[in-house]
């Protein structure tokens, strides 16, 4: 019993070990461990042994078994290693092949500049406000320091729908509209579209863009709208970003200023682009005038705070080289998607 | 503004500076410098030469061979200039050196043209003799030039010297860009008062001194001025025996580097004194001014009248005019008419120098249609004080000249004489308004050097009158602010009380807006909020539909742009056509913008503004994907409801068979569709074209970010098919409905999954089949359950006159 255990083992070994592929282990397996294979039925022929050996062989059997077993799952574990392995060789692609894309679509160039100042101003604890584009001349100039025939009015010349409405010709009445409120303190920024009549050309468009900004607060000091505005061309343009600030005038600031930020591409060396001079003119801004806060029922003995105005196309341009403003209305979506 | 830096130099006498400092310094300041041009930037070795001797050219009729004195040698040059002589002085460029252009007056190259020896028809010629227009200038503004050939200098010209300096070409012309409130700028004075103050030297304007024969004005002539208002100051002076002739070459060479061409001594002066002042001054010819009389009234209503430009004039009311004792011989302030101008026979005349009111000349200005030097200068609002010194200095210069006897007096109407003001001065709120640390002194020394006066017993500052932009605290902090130096002002962050950034919901809804769009394949496209009324038309929109009523802009640049659009379509399909015509395919755009409503036309108040979520495209996708888009919209901002699709309303830009109002929650808010194919033939558009538009203002009421969660699901669904015949009227909409409001609360979700027509349905059905998923929250459930409410379902349905497919 014991010599025929043996060799019924010794001859499955060698089976599997000649085995190469999953099938013939699994015939292997029923041909000897199966319900008629050959271990079981020494199995069954246990009712001939003597009851006093039973235990005996039955251990002998067992551990046959567990040795075929054991030897089985190894072959097979090798085998299926194999078999991932030849099934990867099978299935190697060419990685350079073209991609599957989705084919998103693309923010205008506007939009992201706006976001950008959005974000920084958010950052810095300003509201985002809207005011509407159609707009009272009250709001657009009289109170804004402009009254009807201020001379300042024929520098942007504006589009009107009446004596009274205008198509607002600067974001600006959003200051006005927002200093009416009355809520104190004020740190808001209003981004929107805004019209002057320049015919269509590559520098001028009777529709672009501005964000307004606006500081209301005790003590706010023209060194604070430095600091601001520095702190802003610095996150827009670089942190090696320098600003400029030259006296300039605005009717409803005072002092008032434009800024020019050294040129990020010559890094203020001068190049064709900066037209040699190293600095870019961006903006335009001042401590907003005590007549216009009087107007506003804010009392310039108390509070104080500064306005500035920056182009959006203007950034636009700048930031993304973009040398001709009507591509920006032409929506060719060649153009878009580089954005 | 344009000034040649000599004359500033003349009156600065200290400045010693170079063009990109002088750039950098004044625009710091304020006056801001928006270019320069060295005159003689490409003139190099042009001095003064003789010609000694002119031999014809052996071989050439049209060249003479010069024998030229430079100086320090004689050179040969051969030249082709028809009107040299032996003996003449004339600027000569040696060989090696630079001129600025060629001799016929083109435009002139950027780096100059080099000139090097060479030889001319086998003659040597050593250097080139200069035509002004080689030089860079023209006859215009160098009147004794000849019309065609080499300038010739003055006899007395010293041999070798630098021609370039001796033609007043070694000179730099600024370009200011000078803001509206500094009209005290706009003239050589100021600038020059400016550039003192700035490099700290002392400034020193021309002394205007007295002038006039023992004669009164008053014997010759009276003025009278009728409106007070518009005219604040008369001034006139008057000049006989004049003798008009050139001015020297001193004030022409000014004058040139102003752009402004020399003409005769009179019309010079005035120039002059205009540039030099700002004040802008008008000559009469005495002896045309019927009764010897002026008078400053309004015209009458309708008047015509002839200005010396030769042009007529339609007059109003509200215009100034210059009158004698019968007629009107001037637009105040713009013009001086045909009948009274200086003629080359004029013997005696009248200048004006006066102070109109800005704004009736800047409006007059308009409705005559013509913008002059003069009435530019008057728009910006004169200072009535500089009327008097300007017309001075002017007689000062014709006695100078020699261009007239200034007669003795002057006739000035002035009823109420503008003075100084003056200003408490507060240094400590001008520094607390800058977050500076200046010093009192410090102050007081840039207000000094500006002529701002200071009075210490009062502690006022004293505002001349041509400083009429200063009004308060505010204006004087600016003068410390840019004499202190911009650049110097320290930098901080505003301290006081925080606030919360905040970006408004309208405007986080629009962000996913674009971002939905964006991942559909849309771009952003920005179109203009104006456009043309013919738009409607185009679009196939009835005479009678309220979106033509639309805001009309008064002053529109052309019909093109000349209403606030009412409807987003034109702009996005303009966009669309652009593309189709450039061949882009599979075109995608979305646009948000506003639309302009009014309440009432003509408008009273603001129209209502109404941002449009715009999508249109053409190419891959359909009418369905369009819809896709739409709806992934709504379940970013939490609109979970089902819209509803209405095709009944028809819209006629849309295809009649392929368009729907959408509808959620009973609101209309929006509408999608393609494009009719007419619509899209008049934008020459040649694939089929879907749009759809949301009206944001409608939408976000609708809108939510607030998510609750509800359990995954954790006992088993039950799925039935539902196979149906369905008339072919009948949309899948209404089975839809059917299936939600009968389907209860185990209805979990349904789908489309065929719709067939053809040969194996009867004519005029269709078949329509849908997978129905129900699912309970807390028990598993029971076939009898889920056929209560299938049937339920068939009922409704076969109210619909559907049948199940056998």
């Amino acid at each position: 019993m014991k010599d025929q255990l043996e060799k019924i083992k010794e001859e499955a070994l060698k089976q599997i070990e000649a085995s190469d592929a999953l099938d013939k282990l699994e015939s292997i397996r029923v041909a000897y461990l199966g319900k008629k294979g050959e271990l079981t039925s020494v199995l069954k022929s246990m009712k001939d042994v003597a009851p006093e050996d039973r235990p005996k062989v039955g251990q002998m059997v067992n551990d046959a078994r567990a040795a075929i077993e054991g030897r089985l799952e190894e072959a097979k574990k090798v085998l299926a290693v194999r078999a991932r392995e030849e099934q990867m060789k099978r299935e190697v692609i060419d990685v350079t092949l073209p991609a599957k894309r989705n084919n998103v679509g693309h923010s205008h160039p506007n939009t992201i500049a706006q976001e950008e100042v959005e974000r920084i101003f958010i950052g810095m604890g300003y509201e985002v406000v809207e005011g509407p584009e159609v707009e009272y001349d009250l709001y657009n100039f009289e109170k804004l320091n402009t009254p009807k025939n201020h001379p300042a009015r024929d520098e942007q010349d504006t589009f009107y729908i009446n004596e009274n409405i205008v198509l607002r010709s600067q974001t600006s009445p959003v200051q006005v509209r927002t200093m009416e409120e009355g809520k104190l303190p004020i740190r808001m920024i209003a981004p929107g579209r805004v019209f002057r009549s320049d015919e269509v050309d590559a520098t001028h468009s009777p529709t672009f863009h501005q964000i307004e900004g606006l500081v209301i607060d005790k003590n706010v000091t023209f060194a604070d709208l430095k600091g601001t505005l520095a702190e802003f061309a610095k996150e827009l343009f670089g942190e090696e970003t320098k600003v400029k600030f030259r006296p300039h005038h605005f009717p409803f600031t005072e002092p008032s200023a434009e800024v020019d930020v050294s040129c990020f591409k010559c890094q203020g060396k001068g190049c064709r682009f900066c037209k040699g001079s190293g600095w870019i003119e961006i903006l335009g801004c001042g401590m907003v005038h005590p007549h216009v806060l009087e107007m506003c029922n804010i009392d310039p003995e108390e509070y104080s705070g500064f306005a500035f105005g920056v182009g959006l196309e203007r950034i636009a341009l700048l930031k993304y080289e973009i040398d001709d403003m009507r591509l920006l209305y032409e929506n060719d979506i060649r153009f878009l998607k580089q954005f | 503004m344009n000034t040649p830096l000599s004359w500033i130099k003349a009156y600065v006498p200290g400045l010693e500076t170079n063009p990109q400092e002088y750039t950098d310094v004044m625009t710091l300041i304020g006056t801001k410098v928006e270019g320069y041009e060295c005159l003689d930037k490409n003139l190099d070795k042009i001095v003064v030469g003789e010609i000694l001797k002119i031999e014809r050219h052996p071989d050439a009729d049209k060249l003479i061979v010069c024998q030229v004195n430079v100086g320090s040698e004689t050179v040969q040059i051969v030249t082709g200039a028809p009107n040299v002589k032996e003996g003449d002085k004339i600027p000569v460029v040696l060989d090696g050196g630079s001129v600025a252009g060629g001799h016929d007056g083109s435009a002139l190259p950027e780096n100059g043209i080099k000139i090097k020896k060479g030889k001319l028809r086998g003659i040597e010629s050593c250097g080139m003799m200069c035509s002004i227009e080689e030089l860079g200038s023209s006859k215009e503004m160098y009147p004794n030039a000849p019309e065609d050939g080499i300038y010739i200098l003055p006899e007395d010209t010293a041999v070798g010297a630098d021609a370039i300096e001796l033609l007043g070409l070694r000179d730099t012309v600024f370009e200011y860009e000078i803001t509206s409130n500094r009209v005290d700028c706009f003239s050589v004075i100021g600038i020059a008062r400016e550039a003192a103050a700035a490099f700290n030297k002392p400034y020193t304007p021309p002394v205007v001194t007295a002038t006039g024969n023992n004669e009164d004005i008053h014997d010759y002539l009276k003025i009278s001025v009728e409106n007070n208002e518009l005219c604040p100051r008369y001034c006139a002076r008057m000049v006989k025996n004049i003798k008009l002739a050139p001015s020297p070459e001193w004030m022409q060479r000014r004058l040139a580097a102003c752009g402004i061409r020399p003409i005769s001594n009179i019309v010079d002066i005035t120039n002059y004194v205009m540039e030099e002042y700002g004040q802008p001054m008008h000559a009469f010819d005495y002896d045309t001014l019927a009764g010897h009389e002026i008078i400053v009234k309004c015209a009458k209503e309708g008047d015509v009248f002839q200005t010396l430009d030769g042009q007529d004039r339609k007059l109003d009311s509200t215009i100034l005019m210059i009158n004698d004792g019968e007629k009107e011989v001037g637009i105040a302030g713009i013009m001086g008419g045909e009948n009274s101008k200086i003629k080359d026979d004029v013997k005696t005349m009248v200048f004006e120098s006066a102070c109109f009111d800005g704004t009736n000349i800047r409006l007059s200005s308009k409705k005559v249609g013509l913008r002059t030097e003069a009435s530019g200068k008057y728009e910006k609002g004169l200072d009535p004080n500089l009327a008097e010194e300007a017309v001075n200095r002017a007689c000062q210069l014709i006695e100078e000249l020699g261009a007239g006897e200034v007669v003795g007096g002057m006739i000035d109407i002035y009823p109420e004489k503008r003075v100084e003001k003056r200003m408490p001065f507060e240094p400590e709120k001008i520094n607390k308004l800058l977050g500076t640390e200046i010093a009192p002194e410090t102050m007081i020394s840039y207000f000094k050097k500006l002529d701002l006066g200071y009075d210490e017993s009062t502690n006022e500052v004293i505002i001349p009158t041509f400083r009429q932009d200063i009004d308060r605290m505010a204006d004087l902090a600016e003068e410390v602010a840019r004499f202190f130096g911009y650049d110097k002002i320290p930098v901080s962050l505003p301290s006081g009380q925080a606030t919360t950034g905040k970006l408004p919901y309208k405007l986080r809804v629009e962000a996913i807006a674009r971002q939905v769009a964006e991942f559909c394949g849309f771009s952003q496209g920005m179109t203009y909020s104006f456009e043309s009324p013919k738009v409607y038309d185009r679009l196939l929109i009835p005479e009678d539909s309220p979106l033509r009523m639309a805001v009309p802009i008064q002053n529109p640049l052309g019909e093109d742009f000349s209403i606030m659009k009412t409807t987003p379509l034109h702009g996005i399909l303009t966009s669309l056509s652009t593309n189709y015509n450039r061949r882009n395919k599979n075109v995608r755009l979305y646009e948000l913008a506003n639309i302009y409503l009014p309440k009432t036309l003509p408008l009273k108040e603001l129209p209502d503004e109404r941002v449009q979520f715009t999508l249109a495209m053409y190419g891959d996708g359909d009418f369905f994907d369009m819809k896709g888009v739409v709806e992934e919209f709504f379940s970013k901002v939490g609109m979970d409801n089902r819209p509803h699709y209405n095709p009944e309303e028809k819209m006629p830009f849309l295809h009649p068979g392929r368009q729907a109002h959408i509808i959620y929650d009973n609101v209309t808010i929006g509408y999608l569709g393609e494009v009719h194919p007419a619509v899209a033939d008049n934008y020459k558009i040649g694939d089929r074209a879907y749009i759809a538009v949301l009206d944001m203002p409608a939408v976000l009421p609708l809108t939510t970010f607030d998510r609750k969660y509800t359990g995954i699901a954790k006992y088993p669904a039950v799925t039935r098919d539902l196979s149906m015949v369905v008339p072919k009227d009948i949309l899948v909409g209404q089975i839809e409905q059917v299936i939600e409001q009968r389907g209860g609360k185990i209805l979990e979700s349904y789908e489309l999954f065929d719709i067939y027509e053809g040969s194996q349905i009867l004519a005029g059905f269709k078949s329509v089949a849908y997978s129905i998923t129900f699912r309970s929250k807390d028990h598993t459930l029971e076939d009898q359950e889920v056929s209560t409410v299938m049937k339920k379902i068939l009922n409704g349905l076969q109210g619909l006159g559907i049948e199940l497919r056998a």
